[in-house]
């Protein structure tokens, strides 16, 4: 069974991803130990409440290192909701601009709509080719935030893979998902998104590269 | 792309049991609110919330016990009500795997509790419930009560619901104390007051007593619907209130 550790820096409910991991079908740690963190399968980066405030709280615990420490060596990592946006250069909350990983190039701001928070379950515009969404392309899934990546600004490059990308709309066409290489998001809460949120992580677990102290 | 239309089941939790029964088919225990909410995510819930009415605040943990229990089977958003009255009781009820919380006579009495609530975890786990019922010497014609709508709070519900959006609630249940138990429809006047005044998202609640009341509700401009007797003692089943809401034109998932 593959393993995926629940990247613990104290943001808010992550009871609720362990449990839906776990029904995807992995075994499940939560934890900040960095040794962990880079000996698992694949590594979820959780996220609620400000941009800024999980900033910190990441540093905190040198999750960002971590995070570049798996990336370089290839090793999965799903970032989730906040814990997607912080993956960009910066966000701007109430004016104030913070600056994010950097993974991706990019900003996150708020969405322009009528009704803010963009609450509820919304539909998505998915690639064919898209791994983490193959079986569920039609379904809804469960979205709370107010703030989003609209743009996707990192260069094509003919060496690399183009990045999957996955597209949702409220007031505005913002980013529901990324799949590049080894780092993937959502901007939605799959752990929230019930059946359909199982199969996608079920997706992600799937494409994980089993350790070789797991054995056969 | 269209924001599905919510229909939400309340149930009322004491002591960690449900009250009021529940009358679902084979049911081991028609009061475990765990193995109610796992139903109700079967019959396609889009959140649940449960509404904590245990009055000792002693037996405060067994709240807690139920949102744990519930979490560990739940993949649909829960909301959790009902004696709120510091950031603490926010953690722990996070902690123990609540999505929202909402709150209620706790942030009349003092509403700096909700800007304290969303500056440490954000709007949108904060939802404002509001009991409101009419009364025309109140300025929009609609007041804001306490103690199950027996006592007024002596505050306009309309300008109650924006100053709480200014300070930082993500959400408004709004309750209506009149249309409570008639089963004869949803306050649509109501509704559409208040869906013009504030830019959060809401949750319309009392009086829902056949499929057509969703849907009128929904076209006020509710974003989500919540109901509790009519869904527990299967008059209408959620299947039926999304087949009415879908023939109205109105998107749900």
């Amino acid at each position: 069974m593959p393993n995926v550790a629940i990247l613990d820096y104290g943001s808010g409910n992550i009871r609720s991803a362990e449990r839906a991991l776990m029904a995807a079908g992995a075994e499940v740690l939560i934890t900040s130990n960095h040794a962990d963190l880079l000996a698992a399968d694949g590594v979820v980066l959780p996220g609620v409440g400000a941009f800024d405030a999980c900033v910190k709280g990441l540093r905190s615990v040198g999750g960002d290192q971590v995070i570049d420490t798996r990336l370089a060596g290839g090793l999965p990592v799903l970032a989730i909701c906040v814990g997607m946006q912080i993956l960009f250069t910066s966000g701007i909350e109430h004016g104030i601009t913070t600056e994010g990983m950097s993974q991706w190039p990019g900003e996150v701001t708020e969405l322009i709509a009528p009704i803010v928070p963009h609450m509820g379950w919304n539909t998505v515009e998915t690639a064919p080719s898209s791994h983490l969404f193959q079986g569920i392309r039609d379904e809804r899934f469960y979205f709370v935030h107010s703030y989003a990546a609209k743009t996707w600004e990192l260069p094509p490059s003919e060496r690399m893979a183009p990045p999957i990308l996955t597209w949702s709309h409220h007031g505005e066409r913002f980013l529901a998902a990324v799949e590049n290489g080894a780092l993937s998001a959502t901007q939605f809460h799959p752990e929230k998104s019930g059946a359909a949120g199982i199969a996608l992580l079920r997706n992600w677990i799937n494409t994980l590269p089993s350790s070789p102290s797991r054995g056969k | 792309m269209t924001l599905a239309v919510r229909v939400i089941p309340c149930l009322d939790v004491d002591n960690g049991r449900v009250v009021k029964g529940v009358n679902f088919a084979h049911l081991k225990d028609a009061g475990d609110p765990v193995e109610l909410a796992a139903r109700y995510d079967l019959a396609g819930a889009d959140e649940l919330t449960f509404l904590d009415i245990t009055a000792s605040s002693g037996n405060r943990g067994t709240v807690l016990d139920v949102v744990r229990r519930t979490a560990e089977t739940l993949f649909i958003p829960l909301t959790v009500g009902g004696g709120i009255r510091s950031v603490d009781d926010v953690d722990a009820l996070l902690r123990a795997g609540a999505d929202k919380i909402s709150v209620n006579t706790a942030a009349i009495l003092r509403p700096s509790l909700i800007s304290e609530i969303s500056q440490r975890f954000g709007n949108q786990v904060l939802v404002l419930s509001v009991d409101a019922r009419r009364n025309t010497n109140s300025p929009s014609g609609f007041e804001v009560t306490t103690h199950g709508g027996r006592e007024s709070a002596d505050i306009d519900a309309l300008e109650w619901v924006s100053q709480a959006v200014q300070l930082g609630v993500g959400e408004i249940l709004l309750n209506s104390m009149d249309a409570d138990g008639t089963k004869s429809g949803f306050d649509i006047e109501m509704i559409s007051k208040v869906r013009k005044r504030i830019s959060v998202p809401l949750i319309a609640s009392g009086g829902a007593g056949k499929a057509e009341h969703f849907v009128a509700a929904a076209r006020a401009g509710a974003d989500a619907l919540l109901a509790a007797s009519i869904f527990h003692f299967g008059e209408v089943s959620i299947g039926e209130v999304k087949d009415s809401l879908r023939s109205a034109g109105i998107t749900t998932r």
